[in-house]
């Protein structure tokens, strides 16, 4: 109890967040920096409760909030359906395999753009933008846990009688469980970077096109601010996923399969 | 119980060549019996094993077991590896209730029996926890209890308490003695600690390696039952002094 007040990073973060706050406050002071080039953080703070007071900004951080979380779903469903069904299959994964790797390596951004001439300047094409950027490191992470079961396991299972959907069950999909956990780790990042490129190439409402809009008028404090809310969804998704992934995966230690 | 005749197996390696893992390799077992087989490491211990076990096909010769030719993994036959392989997501209770739900058998009717088993290996109290929770010794002791929930009539333990200290595996090996005496199930039990083969077993049979093949069978003539001072006995010196002698002779002391 209250080990965290004895620990030094309790004090260590937040300092490191005043200092940096601070000098970066004091030196666009000091060298009269204008403000078009760097804002002080006490202009972004204020640029942000002027948009948090707009009832349009909400609409924004809604409609992204959204396709983040419908592509998100969307993608992390069909990795983990098409991944089961890779690794049943050895021949199947064998020969998509590769394939995989070599999209893995295409920056998924560059097809943003035909996504939208796709499925239209509206949500779909958003959400769908964000599916396909989650879609790729779930899958391989849940290919990959799908086949990290050890041979003792199996051994013993099949010398239980186990039918395959039992070995499937009972042994194959729990080992898969921390992989597919990292993989959501990564996806749950990537799927607010799809949201937010794809009101880039093209959108009427979010905060992907808030931030052009702003950047239109050369309000960089408001940029900044929007940035800041996005950091904030960040960060609260990814620690919904670490508690959702703590209790599901309770036998592993988050840290040894987080890098997987 | 177990009848091997000629038994043979060949491995193909990956440049094309093949290893011969085990050669001509006859034995029986009787029901009820214990039969500890010792050997270095590569003399296809863990290979024979696996075939008993239904886990691994044969290349040649014949393995009856109860009765029927061994062609997959069979219900009535329980084994224990050398590495407990409880998994680690479920209780020491539902590790050891796995081969009911695979078996798709009442898991209310045999919870009891389970609970008195974990009992008897000293387990009583620790059914809700997690493996990781276990020490090594205990982790073995609940796959044991495991291999014994649905009663089959045959055990196969692969060096069950190798990855154990001296002085648990001692312990260890005292507790199976008496959950044998009072199971009496056909045991057929593989080590490479030429003590702990004959301090267990009826029969001892010695194996060497490449290829790997029956030296000899060695009957076991120390009363039951037997307590760890059997080991300081002049007929268990002489009897490990004569298998130490036979992995001399062979030239396959690790």
């Amino acid at each position: 109890m209250r080990d965290w007040l004895r620990r030094a990073e309790t004090y260590t973060i937040p300092g490191v967040f005043v200092l940096v706050v601070g000098s970066w406050e004091l030196l666009v002071r000091a060298l009269g920096i204008p403000p078009i080039v760097i804002p002080a953080p006490s202009a972004v703070a204020r640029a942000l409760v002027r948009l948090l007071s707009l009832p349009s900004f909400w609409t924004d951080i809604k409609v992204t909030l959204f396709e983040t979380l419908a592509g998100f779903a969307i993608g992390a469903a069909s990795a983990i359906v098409v991944g089961g069904l890779i690794a049943q299959f050895r021949l199947l994964e064998r020969t998509v395999y590769p394939y995989l790797v070599g999209i893995q390596t295409v920056p998924k951004i560059a097809i943003a753009p035909i996504l939208v001439i796709w499925f239209g300047f509206g949500l779909a094409s958003k959400v769908v933008v964000s599916a396909v950027i989650v879609f790729f490191p779930i899958l391989v992470n849940v290919i990959q846990g799908l086949g990290a079961t050890r041979q003792q396991e199996l051994d013993l299972l099949r010398a239980m009688c186990a039918s395959r959907w039992q070995i499937f069950w009972k042994v194959k999909v729990p080992n898969a469980l921390p992989f597919l956990f990292a993989g959501l780790n990564i996806g749950i990042v990537f799927s607010v970077l799809g949201a937010i490129v794809g009101e880039f190439v093209g959108a009427q409402v979010g905060l992907g096109y808030r931030i052009q809009q702003l950047n239109f008028t050369l309000d960089i404090a408001g940029m900044f601010a929007v940035l800041v809310v996005l950091g904030a969804i960040g960060i609260t998704l990814h620690l919904l996923m670490r508690a959702i992934q703590r209790r599901v995966v309770f036998w592993a230690e988050p840290d040894r399969v987080s890098g997987a | 119980m177990i009848r091997i005749h000629n038994l043979e197996k060949t491995y193909r390696t990956r440049d094309g060549g093949t290893v011969e893992a085990l050669a001509r390799v006859s034995l029986e077992v009787a029901e009820g019996e214990f039969l500890s087989v010792v050997g270095p490491s590569g003399c296809g211990k863990t290979t024979l094993l696996k075939i008993l076990a239904g886990l691994s096909p044969k290349s040649a010769g014949e393995v009856i077991v109860a009765g029927q030719p061994v062609n997959g993994p069979r219900r009535d036959i329980g084994i224990v590896f050398q590495d407990a392989t409880l998994l680690a997501w479920r209780t020491v209770l539902e590790n050891v209730l796995l081969p009911v739900e695979v078996q798709k058998l009442r898991l209310a009717e045999h919870r009891e029996r389970a609970l008195a088993l974990l009992a008897l290996v000293g387990l009583a109290g620790f059914e809700g926890r997690y493996p990781n929770e276990l020490s090594g010794g205990m982790q073995q002791r609940a796959a044991i209890v495991r291999a014994l929930v649905l009663d089959p009539r045959i055990l196969l333990m692969d060096e069950p308490f190798g990855a154990l200290d001296a002085m648990t595996r001692e312990r260890m090996n005292v507790e199976l003695l008496r959950i044998w005496e009072e199971r009496k199930k056909t045991v057929f039990f593989i080590t490479h600690s030429i003590p702990e083969a004959v301090f267990l077993g009826d029969r001892v049979v010695v194996m060497s390696p490449r290829p790997g093949r029956i030296v000899d069978v060695m009957r076991v003539p120390l009363p039951r039952p037997r307590g760890l001072a059997v080991m300081g006995s002049p007929e268990f010196g002489a009897l490990t002094a004569r298998i130490r002698a036979l992995f001399e002779a062979e030239g396959s002391i690790d």
